[in-house]
């Protein structure tokens, strides 16, 4: 088998361990799991009751479908922006950087691990929401649906890679993390239109790929066409990738010419 | 006079010592531009689902934004000590245990009226809900006696974090119930009426009310009613607080567990 052949079968390999061991670790915690899988519920109930109060069916559904986006970035944003930092203390780090395996691919797979686990917070919104709200689970395109959900999470993984290596250097990262919360469910029309926000703000919303994500989610629920927001929201996710790689790459060869690796 | 400084100095010395690490790297983000997005967050759900006006969900998560960092950080007064291994030390002390954990409290109480004031002021810039001038002292005592109560509650957290050990999470998931129950976004008459009950015993419920009422112009004297029912479950919140302190501290002793991490 050539150089190529060998590189492409252990690429997915390895991101596939890796990713499967960091899913493993972060399921463990029971406490933490219940949370995220409560905390983007409360906010997704206050939704809920408010659109309720409206009487719209639609912007019920509307808002149900985005709620169930809420959670995946609830668990990306604040654990991503730390993820250098948590390997740092639990010295891994200098472990991870030495491997004989891209930093990208190992940091990539620990981000679409965190990603991962918010899909729990997607199931028990969208029990939540049929069981108590009456959501309605009809999906007309089931396999688009799932595709869009795939994508989405692969997207949303990367934007916590980006995260994860260009607040390195902020102490408290956590905090970064935590904060942009709030802002990205609101920008990317999880629970409100794109079209409400002023109109400065929406180019912001359109670089995000969780807006196109969740709006092929939408598009499958409603059987039009999702395939092009897919897109979208996949080759986004994929330049987000590629900047992390590629500013990921810059400050690890800072931090070992200046052999700053190992600190806090 | 020994109650006196253990309430100002103790309570000061403790606060700086079991918060050193929120500088202002963590504070501005945590404490006062997320509890903004909360609020623009809200308002612009409000405007899609056409319930009431932005000045409702500023309020409500104005004040809902003091409830983040008071339970946080009454939880923080013990399982801050127990990290730090000084809760022992403490404990062992003969100082009383009223104006030891109440000392501990005020700065929280304070702290708490400065992030809600602050979400106040700068979100009604953010959505232009306009508050007139005559109406910022009695929304200052409303926001204080709402920082109160739910330092009241914090400090049963803080309780309980003698027995389980998870206070953070604790806090996130009363946060959370404040959040969808206290009528800060879905007004009261909304909620399903057992629901409601519960509101009532909450902090946070009677002083959004009130404060509603106080920015549509109502007299301080009008609101008295709420504010006395907010300051009785912040007196409730704290004796209880303290009397579950006082039998946990005694419980842990007997099992020696009162610094097993």
């Amino acid at each position: 088998m050539s150089r190529w052949g060998r590189t492409a079968r252990r690429i997915p390999r390895q991101f596939a361990v890796v990713w499967w061991l960091q899913l493993k670790m972060l399921a463990a915690d029971a406490f933490s799991g219940i949370l995220q899988i409560v905390w983007p519920l409360f906010f997704a109930t206050t939704a809920f009751l408010m659109f309720r109060i409206s009487g719209d069916h639609e912007l019920v559904f509307y808002a149900g479908l985005g709620a169930t986006v809420m959670g995946i970035w609830s668990s990306v944003a604040a654990s991503s922006s730390s993820a250098l930092q948590r390997e740092r203390w639990l010295g891994t780090l200098e472990l991870i950087v030495s491997a004989p395996m891209p930093f990208a691919l190992v940091l990539s797979s620990i981000t679409t691990a965190m990603a991962t686990i918010g899909l729990y917070s997607m199931v028990a919104t969208l029990i939540w929401g049929w069981l108590v709200f009456g959501m309605s689970l009809h999906i007309v395109q089931p396999i688009a649906f799932g595709c869009a959900v795939v994508v989405l999470v692969f997207a949303i993984a990367m934007i916590g890679f980006l995260l994860s290596v260009t607040v390195v250097r902020y102490r408290s990262a956590w905090a970064i993390g935590s904060l942009l919360e709030c802002p990205v469910w609101l920008l990317c029309g999880l629970l409100v239109p794109v079209a409400l926000l002023p109109v400065w703000v929406r180019p912001l919303s359109y670089v995000l790929p969780p807006t196109w994500g969740v709006r092929a989610m939408r598009e499958a629920a409603s059987g039009t066409s999702p395939w092009v927001s897919l897109l979208v929201c996949a080759v986004l996710g994929g330049a987000y990738a590629l900047m992390a790689a590629l500013i990921g790459r810059s400050l690890l060869k800072s931090a070992r010419r200046q052999a700053t690796l190992a600190l806090t | 006079m020994s109650a006196i400084r253990i309430f100002w100095i103790g309570g000061l010395i403790s606060f700086r010592a079991l918060f050193h690490w929120l500088n202002p790297w963590i504070y501005v983000p945590t404490l006062l531009v997320a509890p903004l997005f909360q609020i623009l967050l809200f308002v612009y759900v409000g405007r899609a689902a056409r319930i009431e006006s932005d000045s409702f969900f500023l309020i409500g998560n104005a004040l809902q934004g003091a409830a983040v960092p008071c339970l946080f950080a009454m939880g923080h007064t013990i399982a801050g000590e127990r990290f730090t291994q000084t809760l022992g030390l403490l404990l062992t002390t003969p100082a009383s245990r009223v104006p030891l954990f109440l000392g501990r409290a005020a700065p929280v109480v304070a702290n708490g009226w400065i992030v809600s004031m602050f979400g106040l002021g700068v979100g009604g810039v953010l959505v232009g809900v306009d508050i007139p001038p005559d109406r910022w002292v009695p929304l200052a005592l409303v926001v204080a006696l709402a920082s109160a109560s739910c330092t009241g509650l914090g400090l049963i957290n803080a309780a309980l974090g003698l027995k389980v050990r998870q206070t953070a999470t604790f806090s996130n998931i009363i946060v959370g119930i404040l959040l969808v129950v206290c009528g800060v976004n879905v007004p009261l008459a909304a909620l399903p009426t057992w629901l409601r009950a519960v509101s009532e015993w909450l902090p946070l419920t009677h002083a959004v009310e009130a404060a509603r009422l106080l920015a549509d112009g109502d007299t301080l004297r009008s609101v008295v009613p709420l504010l006395g029912r907010e300051a009785g479950l912040a007196a409730g919140f704290i004796v209880v607080g303290l009397v579950i302190l006082r039998a946990f501290e005694r419980s842990s002793r007997r099992t020696a567990s009162l610094e097993r991490q």
